[in-house]
């Protein structure tokens, strides 16, 4: 039997991935889009295994609303992708520098 | 099994809207470009219907759950709707001769407008994690297609990519939150969390869910250190929708910090009192400052905006329910004041000229004294000059900070960064007053956007003369909570 610890930790150790992804990355936009799926998924890990652990179907239910959500938000992320490809010629994270926070 | 078919009376306004907000997709396809008002009414239309049927139902008490606890509606709920629905009308009002000019006139507009209006009432009427995290997405999506309409534009384009992906990692956070206070309470139920939140408050998952909840709404809101879309946002994106995203979504996203940190974890609130006093301190702090040294009046309005959420939190922090309904007070009336600041700046703006540079407002008084007017007031009202609207926010939120006895200290510093923020608002004042116009071609704007911004700019005028309706309001909003 694997204990709930087990999947929480594998959890936080995939949404550090991911925001070490994002933070990290200095090369490509499509990457900051992959890094953001796996950080929903992280988060899907969580849910299944308190859901699981709970014994509530709840959380299970929460993770079908994520993954259409994330789906949407693919789409939309992809599409600002082209947009931006078409009027700067260029996808690197560098390169986003006309706007300076 | 057996299946009861839920009450759906108290979520009319949300059906409604979708159904019309659907029906305004399918009609504009059948609609000629020159023909394109229609799109433009019939959206305001359906903002005005729902307006009419939450005003009709409004009863400012009774409290309704429906859809398996999952929704509520309650006095709070209905008035940041219909400031929500005001604040969405303006913007379409203002924006409509913007984007007729720099051929934006698109039915996409309208519609993802509403879906935004949608998604921020689904957020302000959500009693469940899952309702709060849709109406999230359905707002913060139609909000990053908006930015991005501007295709043929470099900066929008770019803003709207950092705005999606700040805005992801932002939900990604809320969401990992989510999952923990889940795991700790055994529910996705507010009101059941609040319930149980008691006999596992002191376990150490708990505050840790909290604190990346409190992590994702200070994203939403544009809390520092959480800050560094807002200024490329609003600067990058186009005015008309710069108008909306720096509105109506405040006031969902107070609604959301009420939501999530109120109605299900009000045990923590000696936990989220901290966290919101650092961010609170920060936000007021680095948007005043930074604002000093913006040359672009998007950009300094965008820090500024950052300054009044640190204001905004000061309410919520001191855990009473006056200091919640001064913060909904502060919520209400910087929409309004925002839209009026970005509303001049499409009013001065023109085809191929974006007046949002502050030396565009060089000399505004002699070229039309009734603008300079307007923007004097939209201007005192944000630093908080008496007798404006935004004077009575500030104060109230500071008497309740006050009162809870042992926060003084964190009254004096707000005082002191709001003086230090007077000086980029009476900055534009100097330069519109007493400096020599570098642009002096003529103003020339259709009359139903100078009529609606002179009356946005006596309305912040007005109110602040007789603040007293919009207080009670808010009061008897939250008593009900």
């Amino acid at each position: 039997m694997i204990a709930l610890s087990e999947f929480l930790i594998l959890g936080a150790i995939l949404f550090c991935l991911s925001v070490a992804g994002i933070f990290l990355n200095r090369k490509n936009v499509i990457i900051l889009l992959m890094a953001i799926e796996l950080m929903l998924l992280a988060v899907n890990m969580n849910f299944i295994a308190f859901s699981h652990y709970l014994g509530d179907t709840a959380g299970q239910v929460f993770v079908f609303f994520i993954l259409t959500v994330a789906a949407a938000e693919a789409a939309i992320g992809l599409a600002i992708l082209v947009v931006l490809f078409r009027s700067k010629r260029t996808i690197n994270v560098d390169d986003l520098d006309t706007l300076k926070g | 099994m057996n299946l009861v078919a839920p009450n759906i009376i108290p979520a009319i306004p949300e059906i409604t809207l979708l159904g019309l907000a659907c029906l305004i997709l399918v009609v504009d396809l059948f609609v000629e470009q020159h023909n394109r008002i229609v799109t433009y009414l019939l959206s305001q239309a359906s903002l005005l219907i729902v307006f009419i049927l939450t005003l009709s139902t409004f009863t400012g008490g009774e409290t309704q759950f429906t859809f398996n606890n999952t929704f509520i509606r309650d006095a709070m709920s209905d008035v940041l709707k219909m400031g929500v629905y005001v604040a969405v009308f303006i913007v379409f009002l203002y924006a409509k001769d913007y984007l007729r000019q720099r051929e934006m006139f698109k039915g996409e507009f309208y519609v993802l407008g509403l879906f935004g209006v949608l998604g921020m009432m689904i957020l302000i009427s959500a009693h469940n994690m899952l309702t709060v995290y849709l109406g999230l997405e359905l707002l913060s999506l139609s909000m990053y297609a908006m930015v991005a309409m501007q295709r043929d534009s470099e900066t929008a384009s770019e803003a709207a990519m950092k705005y999606f992906v700040l805005g992801a990692i932002a939900s990604g956070m809320l969401l990992y939150g989510m999952s923990m206070i889940y795991g700790v309470t055994g529910s996705l139920d507010l009101g059941e969390i609040s319930h149980k939140a008691a006999a596992v408050a002191n376990q150490p998952l708990m505050v840790f869910g909290m604190v990346f909840m409190i992590v994702g709404v200070a994203f939403k809101l544009g809390a520092v250190p959480f800050h560094m879309w807002v200024p490329d946002v609003y600067h990058g994106a186009p005015t008309s929708v710069t108008l909306y995203i720096a509105s109506a979504p405040k006031i969902a996203a107070f609604a959301m910090l009420m939501r999530l940190l109120v109605d299900g974890l009000l045990v923590l609130q000696p936990h989220w009192q901290d966290i919101l006093i650092i961010l609170a301190i920060a936000s007021m702090g680095i948007g005043n400052i930074v604002a000093i040294a913006q040359g672009n009046l998007k950009r300094m309005l965008a820090y500024s905006g950052i300054s009044h959420v640190g204001f905004l939190m000061l309410g919520v922090l001191t855990g009473q329910q006056t200091g919640f309904a001064a913060s909904m007070f502060y919520a209400l009336s910087y929409a309004l004041m925002s839209l009026g600041g970005f509303g001049m700046i499409v009013l001065l703006s023109r085809k191929g000229f974006e007046a949002d540079n502050l030396a565009d407002y060089k000399g505004l008084n002699d070229r039309s004294p009734w603008a300079a007017f307007m923007m004097l007031i939209f201007m005192f009202s944000m630093a908080g000059v008496p007798p404006f609207l935004g004077f009575w926010a500030k104060l109230s939120v500071l008497k309740e900070v006050v009162a809870t006895g042992n926060l003084l200290w964190l009254a004096i510093v707000a005082v002191i960064f709001s003086i230090i923020g007077a000086y980029y608002y009476l900055r534009i004042i100097k330069l519109m007053y007493f400096d020599k116009p570098e642009d002096t071609q003529a103003i020339s704007a259709d009359i139903d956007l100078k009529v609606a911004l002179s009356a946005n700019s006596l309305l912040v005028l007005g109110m602040g003369l007789l603040p007293g309706g919009l207080m009670a309001l808010c009061i008897t909003a939250m008593t009900h909570h």
